[in-house]
């Protein structure tokens, strides 16, 4: 099952939003360079545990979280960690595209400034090759100036794809990247994704079963916050070994 | 057919209603300008007064109350903005914040003498200020506090939460994700609110009767530990006070119409900031 | 396919019409190749031709099924389990029609035969046929009640039938030898033979495909080797 280097790894985990055991016990991998998709029903704690490994939850108050995340052998959940730095090494896509009031090229050079870096020739060339990364820079190439809210919903969002991509992290977190999308938007981010994965470890949550199916190489389906079952990509969508597994996928629930 | 005939009713009362209080503000504009605007010349806005105030001009009022509002506004912005940052940003939100809020709302409602007097004790006798500029902005400043903090806050609430977080998300810290991605699109809102609350502090006459304002000085204050003349408080005097008050009532009105215009001015100041901040952001 | 837990959907009614037309055609065949058969046993005209004006309504079914499920792969994008059964249905769909083909075959070769006189008693042949037909109709029976174990027990039976065969084709050989003028009998006879043994083939094809409905393992052409 094990396809190649851990990436990320969850030891026990568990999340409370308060009181409210939101995950329970949640041991999975995220393999290095891999497509790994978290899909279950609505609530089933999809977002909560993408969040928790870039600490996101951190900023919602009364949230609590214990066990392990490994992430290259360090234990991001320690006190001790930079999260700061964690956040610009494990980057996030968001469900709505939430590009910056600002110009296209500011959005993207954002990240790079905040993170110190001050040579406009750098932050040009980066914003550029982020762009190109992202599929983006054809469309945009010669309106770098133009306020990030001209593009469209599906450019919006290759927009923040390219912006986390400029500060260089090592995993790239997608929450519902395509939700707000129409269908050939969608399909063009999907193919991004594929490309990502040769220089990426990709986690993707989605609702959408069949996008997890052209996407992703290794799946996790979750269900009232634990893990019912996880496996290779093509394994839980011709013969996945759990009942609830089979009956979710085939549309019986959910 | 019932039903229109209540509609149109109901649409004629609005809008009776909506006529009334534009007529009352048109007769009372009308009213000040008719009485006041005569006594309006460049000598009345430039000179100091002569002969007992029956004649001559305002200035000193006008620079009065441009001081007192421009220490007010050092006082009451940066201490206000930061407040409302600190409040809305950083604050755990639990009951002590809450309680917290309700005391600042419940302060915009203090009645402005009490405000005065709050500055005699405090800023007069206490720290020794005495009844001076200082005082008396620092006095209208506790006034307007509770308005800057605020209207700021409500601009920081209408920042969208996925501007904060999509800065976080790219390894931003706290503040960084606050000052480059939360205060510039708050800041118009922040402004706005606050140049509403100095409008008002302009016009304010009690808190400053006590802590500094004086009817007639020879010279211009020099210090801020002078005393200064006040608009509020020179049309309070001339209309109420003055020893030959139907003499002087062309230029009480003359200075009611100038305090107007100079909060009605601020207003639009306000405005314009607004409107210019939002197009920048927008292009 | 018992309902699991869970809503019922639109497309199970749609999963359901399938197995039945698959179920309709299974009958049809194995009526055929029992037809054929008897045929054979009782020299009578009148099946042959009951198993050749069959053929045609086999065809269509087949190709029914195939148009059926490439409509539900298409639109439905279904996954696991309905994955899995549309595939099968597609194949066993294929392998019931060349069942037909070979009952229809069996009929034609009786008929060459019907006009000459018996060569020797048929006591090998019509073995062949029972064991072939028995294994048609568990596998069918494996198929609708789910039943993997069945399956695999099908395709433990399809040595025999080899084994029979062999034996045929020996006894008939000697026949040939020793007298040339029964050549013609004698391989209408072998070639029946063959035809049965292609039956007992395909329904171990079904039980194969079955199995990977049940179990989702692919066990093709391993089957002598049960996992």
């Amino acid at each position: 099952m094990q396809n190649g280097k851990a990436k990320i790894e969850t030891k026990n985990l568990d999340f409370y939003y308060g009181a409210t055991h939101a995950l329970k016990n949640l041991n999975l991998i995220c393999p290095e360079k891999k497509v790994t998709a978290i899909i279950g029903p609505s609530g089933c704690g999809k977002s909560t545990f993408i969040r928790t490994l870039n600490r996101m939850n951190d900023v919602i108050p009364g949230t609590r979280v214990s066990g392990e995340i490994i992430l290259d052998g360090e234990n991001i959940v320690s006190p001790g960690i930079d999260v700061v730095e964690l956040r610009r090494r494990v980057g996030m896509v968001f469900q709505k595209p939430n590009p910056f009031p600002k110009s296209i090229f500011n959005n993207i050079a954002y990240g790079l400034r905040i993170n110190g870096l001050r040579d406009h020739h750098i932050i040009t060339q980066t914003v550029e090759q982020s762009l190109k990364h992202a599929a983006l820079w054809d469309e945009v190439k010669d309106r770098l100036d133009e306020n990030a809210f001209a593009l469209s919903g599906g450019q919006q969002q290759r927009l923040c794809i390219a912006r986390a991509l400029a500060v260089e992290p090592e995993v790239i977190l997608f929450d519902e990247p395509c939700s707000a999308i129409d269908p050939i938007a969608t399909a063009k981010i999907e193919d991004l994704i594929h490309k990502l994965k040769q220089e990426y470890t990709v986690v993707i949550v989605t609702h959408n079963m069949q996008q997890a199916a052209r996407v992703s190489d290794m799946t996790a389906f979750l269900m009232l916050g634990e893990l019912i079952e996880f496996d290779n990509t093509e394994k839980i969508f011709t013969n996945p070994s759990n009942k609830l597994t089979e009956d979710y996928i085939t549309g019986r629930f959910g | 057919m019932k039903k229109k005939i209540f509609q149109l009713i109901g649409f004629f009362i609005l809008r009776a209603c909506l006529y009334i209080v534009l007529a009352i503000l048109l007769l009372f504009l009308y009213d000040v300008i008719h009485k006041g605007a005569g006594a309006i010349s460049w000598e009345f806005l430039t000179k100091a007064p002569r002969r007992g105030m029956t004649q001559g001009g305002i200035f000193p009022a006008i620079f009065g109350t441009f001081l007192v509002t421009l220490i007010t506004a050092l006082c009451a912005v940066p201490l206000g903005m930061f407040t409302a940052i600190y409040l809305n940003e950083y604050a755990t939100q639990n009951r002590l914040t809450r309680l917290i809020r309700l005391s600042i709302r419940n302060l915009s409602g203090v009645p402005s003498i009490v405000y005065g007097l709050f500055g005699v004790i405090l800023f007069v006798n206490l720290l020794k200020f005495g009844t001076s500029i200082l005082s008396a902005g620092l006095t209208l400043g506790l006034l307007t506090l509770p308005w800057t903090i605020t209207a700021s806050e409500e601009a920081l609430k209408t920042v969208p939460n996925s501007y904060r977080e999509g800065a976080l998300a790219l390894g931003a810290t706290k503040w960084q994700s606050i000052r480059t991605n939360v205060l510039p699109y708050a800041v118009p809102g922040m402004l706005t609110g606050t140049v509403l609350g100095l409008a008002r502090a302009a016009g304010e006459t009690a808190p400053i009767m006590f802590t500094g304002a004086a009817f007639y000085l020879p010279m211009l204050p020099r210090s801020l530990k002078d005393q200064f003349m006040a608009l509020p408080y020179h049309l309070y005097i001339m209309a109420t006070q003055h020893h030959e008050i139907t003499a002087v009532r062309p230029l009480a009105y003359g200075t009611a119409l100038v305090l107007i215009c100079l909060v009605l001015g601020m207003n639009m100041a306000a405005v314009v900031i607004r409107y210019r901040l939002r197009k920048k952001r927008r292009s | 396919m018992k309902r699991r837990g869970g809503m019922k959907r639109q497309f199970d009614e749609e999963l359901s019409l399938l197995k039945q037309t698959l179920l309709e055609m299974a009958t049809l065949v194995e009526e055929s190749i029992a037809l054929s058969v008897r045929a054979l046993k009782e020299r009578n005209e009148g099946f042959v031709r009951q198993v050749l004006e069959r053929e045609e309504t086999v065809n269509h079914l087949d190709t029914k099924i195939e148009q059926m499920a490439l409509k539900m792969l298409a639109l439905k994008q279904p996954m696991a389990g309905d994955l899995r059964l549309i595939v099968s249905a597609m194949k066993m769909g294929g392998e019931l029609e060349r069942m037909g083909d070979q009952a229809v075959n069996i009929s034609e070769r009786t008929l060459h035969l019907l006009k000459v006189p018996l060569l020797k008693p048929l006591i090998d042949i019509p073995r062949m046929a029972s064991l072939a037909q028995d294994m048609v109709r568990d596998s069918l029976k494996a198929f609708i009640n789910l039943d993997s174990g069945l399956a695999r027990n099908v395709c433990e039976r399809d040595q025999e039938v080899d084994n029979l065969n062999d034996q045929v084709f020996r006894e008939l050989l000697t026949y040939t030898i020793q007298d040339p003028a029964t050549i013609p009998r004698a391989i209408e006879l072998i070639l029946i033979g063959r035809h049965l043994e292609r039956i007992a083939d395909h329904a171990t094809n079904i039980s194969e495909d079955v199995i990977y409905l049940v179990e989702g393992k692919t066990i093709k052409h391993r089957c002598k080797q049960v996992s």
